[in-house]
């Protein structure tokens, strides 16, 4: 595959002294859609902001279709839109005005019907006449991608685009995403949820500290990520666990009252039902179940231990 | 050259003053009116001439300049600093225009309803004075290098702002009482000496007295110091101006 963007030590330190991006290096591919997951604070807002031009960068270089975005900037901006994490829009302006007038910042000309296109495909040419403070939160966020679009870019940024977005929008939103990828765009989303990576992307890579730590094949990525826990809580305290449940990944806990299986959800088999099996064979009774999956904080936090 | 970025900024300033007709046109008028009655009708009536001009004409020029000044800088402020504040800024910072195209799109606009606002007031003072006009092409020359150069001021006030409060404060605090005793309503003959030699290094007194020798051919100052001190705060302001996009000073940081 042909490289889009190629982001070579980019860092940025600002006049306050914190530093968002320590030297982060990354390939995007013409055509993929790459998550960047990271906590609050991991440097992805600012690394996206780099490359559309809003943040100077301290160091580093970034090649847009082969081109710097500093000395080449109208080329390179040119290619890009971007969808801000804020729902930061005018509020007196009418939908169809301010799409058309993304239009223009961007250089093109005037061209209602494929705006027309674009608010059909987002659901919003109903609305085309309304001011963009009538709008609910859900077409709002639509709106800015109508925005990011109106200038038909081959690079979309999109900065959590579903945070605070129910799970209906949500996946309408992944829809979206998808068509737009179909249509040979290429896609930088970042996320706190990993199943929205899951659901899109062809690519992951995690940032925190502002580092990015690791870029992997989502295939790869989630079956690290898949670990899940079965937690029991038992009715009598066990005091040491008997030999035939070794070979089940088990850990009693401190006051033997608890059992922790863990267990792959990516596997073939997850090996519940075996386990419950045993249990049930050795007299192990229990007065509850709970499954539960590492959050992404501490993924995080295991990734960063990792790559020390 | 992003001309279709310098009209979008362009139509889409212009639009905000359609919405905002009351605010934009109609209030500045009305405060010029009553200027117009308050100093011209009420006042004027008991002041003799002013070098051979009645009084009510001699203020038209300076009550031209006042709104063109305020209004330009406001105008101008408002336009950058809004987009920071709701952060649709993000948008202008992201497209391929460069410093020059954005100045042209906001100054032009918000030069462009100045000179509007300007004509309105020149028509309105029609109503109540008679009206003369000895060089209408310096006096036209003038109004506009007033007006671009008060928004270009404007546009760094805006920039610089980083809350409502220091959005007004140069404006409120440095710019009005400058044209108030920058020769507005008076001659600097009228004043003693030592008052005339303070008001020598009133800036907006060069541009009164320009503006009103281009009605009347009266002046405080000659007409070729005005021009040389607009031109020098006109470039003035472009260096900052050029400044401020080169380091993204308050606008990329």
């Amino acid at each position: 595959m042909q490289t889009i963007v190629s982001i070579r030590n980019l860092s940025k330190t600002y006049a306050g002294g914190f530093q968002a991006l320590k030297k982060v290096s990354l390939d995007i591919q013409r055509g993929e859609i790459i998550a960047l997951l990271g906590p609050n604070g991991a440097g992805k807002t600012t690394l996206i902001s780099i490359i559309c031009g809003i943040v100077n960068p301290s160091e580093g270089e970034v090649l847009v279709d082969g081109k710097d975005i500093i000395k080449d900037f109208r080329a390179t901006r040119s290619l890009i839109g971007l969808v801000p994490q804020e729902l930061t829009t005018e509020s007196f302006e009418t939908v169809f005005g301010t799409v058309s007038f993304s239009r223009g910042l961007f250089g093109k000309a005037p061209n209602p019907a494929y705006i027309e296109k674009i608010l059909k495909d987002l659901s919003l040419w109903d609305k085309r006449d309304n001011r963009i403070r009538t709008l609910s939160g859900g077409m709002k966020r639509r709106l800015l991608i109508a925005k990011a679009l109106s200038h038909e870019p081959s690079i979309l940024f999109l900065d959590e685009p579903t945070a605070g977005v129910d799970v209906e929008l949500r996946k309408d939103m992944w829809k979206v995403v998808s068509a737009l990828r179909e249509s040979g765009v290429t896609i930088i989303l970042t996320t706190h949820y990993i199943e929205e990576a899951e659901a899109i992307a062809d690519r992951i890579g995690v940032m925190t500290k502002g580092e990015l730590i690791l870029v992997e094949d989502k295939a790869a990525l989630m079956h690290k990520l898949g670990k899940k826990q079965l937690i029991l809580d038992l009715k009598h305290k066990l005091e040491t666990l008997p030999a035939t449940l070794n070979e089940h990944d088990l850990h009693v806990s401190g006051d033997g009252l608890q059992l922790t299986y863990t267990y792959d959800t990516q596997g073939e088999r997850t090996g519940i039902t075996t386990l419950l099996d045993d249990l049930r064979r050795e007299g192990i009774g229990f007065r509850d179940l709970q499954t539960k999956q590492s959050s992404l904080e501490e993924i995080f936090v295991k990734l960063v231990e990792e790559s020390r | 050259m992003n001309w279709y970025a310098i009209k979008a900024i362009y139509h889409f300033e212009m639009a905000r003053t359609r919405r905002t007709l009351m605010q934009s046109i109609f209030a500045p008028v009305i405060s010029t009116s009553l200027y117009f009655v308050v100093f011209g009708a009420a006042i004027g009536g008991r002041i003799q001439q002013v070098d051979g001009v009645s009084y009510g004409a001699f203020i038209v020029p300076g009550l031209i300049m006042l709104s063109l000044l305020t209004n330009s800088i406001s105008n101008a402020s408002f336009g950058i600093y809004f987009p920071k504040f709701t952060g649709t800024i993000y948008e202008l910072l992201s497209a391929p225009v460069s410093m020059i195209e954005v100045v042209m799109g906001y100054v032009g606009a918000a030069a462009s309803k100045s000179l509007i606002l300007g004509a309105i007031i020149l028509a309105t003072a029609g109503l109540f004075v008679p009206l003369e006009i000895a060089h209408p092409f310096i006096m036209l020359f003038f109004l506009v290098l007033t007006a671009v150069s008060f928004s270009l001021f404007g546009f760094i006030i805006g920039v610089w702002a980083d809350n409502f409060e220091k959005l007004q404060l140069i404006p409120l605090l440095i710019v009005t009482p400058l044209v108030f005793l920058g020769g507005s309503f008076y001659s600097a003959n009228m004043l003693s000496p030592f008052w005339q030699t303070v008001t020598m290094f009133n800036p907006v007194l060069y541009l009164v007295s320009g503006f009103r020798w281009s009605f009347y051919e009266i002046a405080d100052v000659s007409i070729g110091v005005s021009l040389a001190m607009i031109l020098l705060f006109l470039a003035s302001c472009m260096a900052v101006v050029w400044w401020i996009f080169k380091t993204g000073y308050h606008i990329k940081n």
